[in-house]
């Protein structure tokens, strides 16, 4: 008895420096946000009193707010759906490859592993009216990709599905390696086509790694910000402003401390509702592990 | 099994390659661009150039605020790795080895902690770091990054400690080895593999991250590349080519990673996303 609390304490020793750092860098701001969204604070004319929930009863009826929010889901949904199918096709066409993998592979994570700035740099290029490469190959079209109001949004979106699709399809692809082979010669054997095949064999057992992929792209679809911030800034009116990049904008440009943390606190708690339901979700199906 | 070496050889896995080559457009037509003449930028087609030129990577490279972001990104990356990685070593070394009480509880808020927002806390971080006076110093993107990167890390590394056989410890103590030997002579080289995946998405995370350094930097002291390329300054017309330059610039350390230690991301983004 002496031994093993002798042991849990030199653990948590082990353990302390991390649980510090999370702490006083994590946790302490956690707390400290939600109390600045109780707050009026604006520095620049030396605003700062406590306000209980007038900020959260400030967004309820702030259209601006409700149009964030609508933003961001259609910007999760869309992405995370189309990286999705398309993500498990590209996994599927890898699968078959016998040779040139790993660097077919490359191409792929290169899109996933660079900076979303940069991401979006390429994009406002591909995306330039006069000469970017997407109207000259529609055809010399001009459109206006970022500047007009109906296109911007589903331009971010396709900026966003080129950047984490191969996410989704590397998750899928190392599922798809460990499908022993028998199956498909026996699937094969008893004349199951390509589509009774991908339904009933491989479909079925990539569904919990679809499951985890979709979880982990919600969860990082709902807290982008970087893409949206300097590929349109939110714009063309407002059509591509984010939660996050309204609570910024409140934060650090409008400069009211409490509505902006509000918004960070709202963000926070989709975040948070989102994993539980699907941990829920998952442990419902006796999934995990 | 993922990493195949070498060039196909059938016509089937030619075309696969060719088109995640396609995929890779975006990438490629900013390289291109990047050593377009100037002149040559506005106008489409033709799609190739008549002549490559280094002139836009000149001028990057010529004004100091893009060199000085490259050299601060990457000091600012290498030490949120050793620091993270210090940290979650032990604490993952605790978690996997020793009994401590709630383990069940503080694994779950170390998942959690994975898909925290930056938003939230971007604004009491912001408002510590002035009361710190640490506002554009690399400390304040270090203990930003570190702190948000250390779930990962010891998550990451927690499982692959548990892979390690507790038999190997209890064996080298039989010999007379103490804890903290048998630690460095036998669980660190069997974890090597895995300090590198968590070392690797570490860097990454930070030579990546955006939002903290915009809040808590101001001046070229301490700007990363993210921001100094967000902040991309144009005066009259939007200079395309040095944009596309400063690009390229910014995607070296990235693309170097993917090409040249492909396994160890792969193996890294596998073990985070398929435990529980």
């Amino acid at each position: 008895m002496r031994s093993q609390r002798r042991a849990s304490v030199q653990g948590l020793l082990l353990l302390a420096p991390a649980l510090f750092a999370l702490g006083a860098l994590t946790l302490y701001p956690t707390l400290w946000v939600c109390w600045l969204s109780l707050q009026r604070r604006i520095p620049i004319f030396g605003v700062e009193r406590f306000e209980g929930l007038g900020n959260f009863f400030f967004l309820a009826t702030d259209p601006r707010f409700w149009k964030a929010t609508q933003v961001t889901f259609v910007f999760t949904a869309a992405s995370v759906a189309l990286e999705l199918v398309g993500g498990v096709l590209v996994a599927l066409a890898l699968r078959g490859q016998r040779s040139g993998a790993r660097v077919a592979l490359s191409f792929l994570l290169l899109a996933w592993a660079l900076p979303s700035v940069v991401t979006a740099k390429l994009f406002e290029w591909l995306y330039n009216p006069a000469a970017g490469l997407v109207n000259f190959l529609l055809g010399g079209v001009a459109l206006n990709w970022l500047g007009d109001p109906r296109l911007a949004l589903p331009g971010l979106i396709m900026a966003d599905v080129w950047r984490t699709l191969p996410f989704v399809t590397v998750l899928c692809y190392a599922r798809l390696l460990a499908i022993p082979v028998e199956l498909y010669e026996a699937a094969q054997m008893d004349g199951a086509g390509a589509v009774a095949t991908f339904t009933r064999i491989t479909l079925p057992l990539l569904r919990r790694i679809l499951l985890i992929a979709v979880l982990f792209r919600t969860l990082d679809a709902l807290r982008s910000f970087d893409l949206m911030f300097v590929l349109t800034g939110g714009g063309p009116a407002g059509t591509t402003e984010t939660l996050t990049v309204y609570a910024y904008r409140s934060l650090f440009q409008i400069v009211q401390l409490g509505l902006g943390s509000a918004v960070g606190v709202v963000v926070f708690a989709l975040v948070m509702l989102v994993a539980w339901g699907y941990l829920r979700a998952l442990r419902h199906e006796g999934l995990a592990a | 099994m993922i990493a195949r070496a070498g060039l196909p050889r059938s016509p089937r896995d030619w075309a696969v390659l060719l088109a995640l080559l396609a995929y890779a457009t975006p990438f490629f037509w900013q390289l291109l661009t990047s050593l377009k003449p100037e002149a040559e930028l506005m106008v489409l087609p033709p799609v190739f150039p008549s002549r490559l030129t280094w002139e836009h990577y000149r001028v990057v490279l010529g004004q100091s605020v893009m060199l000085r972001a490259l050299i601060n990104s990457l000091g600012v990356g290498i030490i949120t790795t050793v620091l993270a990685l210090g940290l979650g070593i032990f604490g993952a070394y605790g978690i996997a080895r020793y009994p401590i009480p709630g383990k069940a509880l503080l694994l779950l808020l170390i998942v959690g902690g994975t898909a925290f927002p930056q938003i939230a806390t971007v604004s009491p971080l912001y408002l510590l770091m002035r009361a710190l006076s640490l506002r554009d110093t690399w400390l304040a993107l270090i203990l930003a990054n570190t702190s948000f990167a250390l779930p990962l890390v010891i998550w990451l590394l927690t499982g692959f400690l548990q892979e390690i056989p507790v038999g190997l410890e209890e064996a080298a103590s039989v010999d007379g080895a103490s804890r903290p030997r048998a630690f460095r002579w036998i669980v660190l080289p069997l974890l090597a593999p895995g300090l590198a995946s968590a070392a690797l998405l570490t860097f990454l995370f930070s030579w990546n991250e955006f939002l903290f350094a915009y809040t808590f930097t101001a001046t070229e002291a301490s700007r990363t590349v993210p921001v100094a390329l967000a902040l991309f300054p144009g005066v009259f017309e939007v200079p395309w080519g040095d944009i596309a330059a400063a690009s390229i610039l910014a995607s070296i350390p990235p693309v170097a990673l993917v090409v040249g230690l492909q396994r160890y991301l792969v193996r890294g983004l596998l073990s985070g996303a398929l435990r529980e």
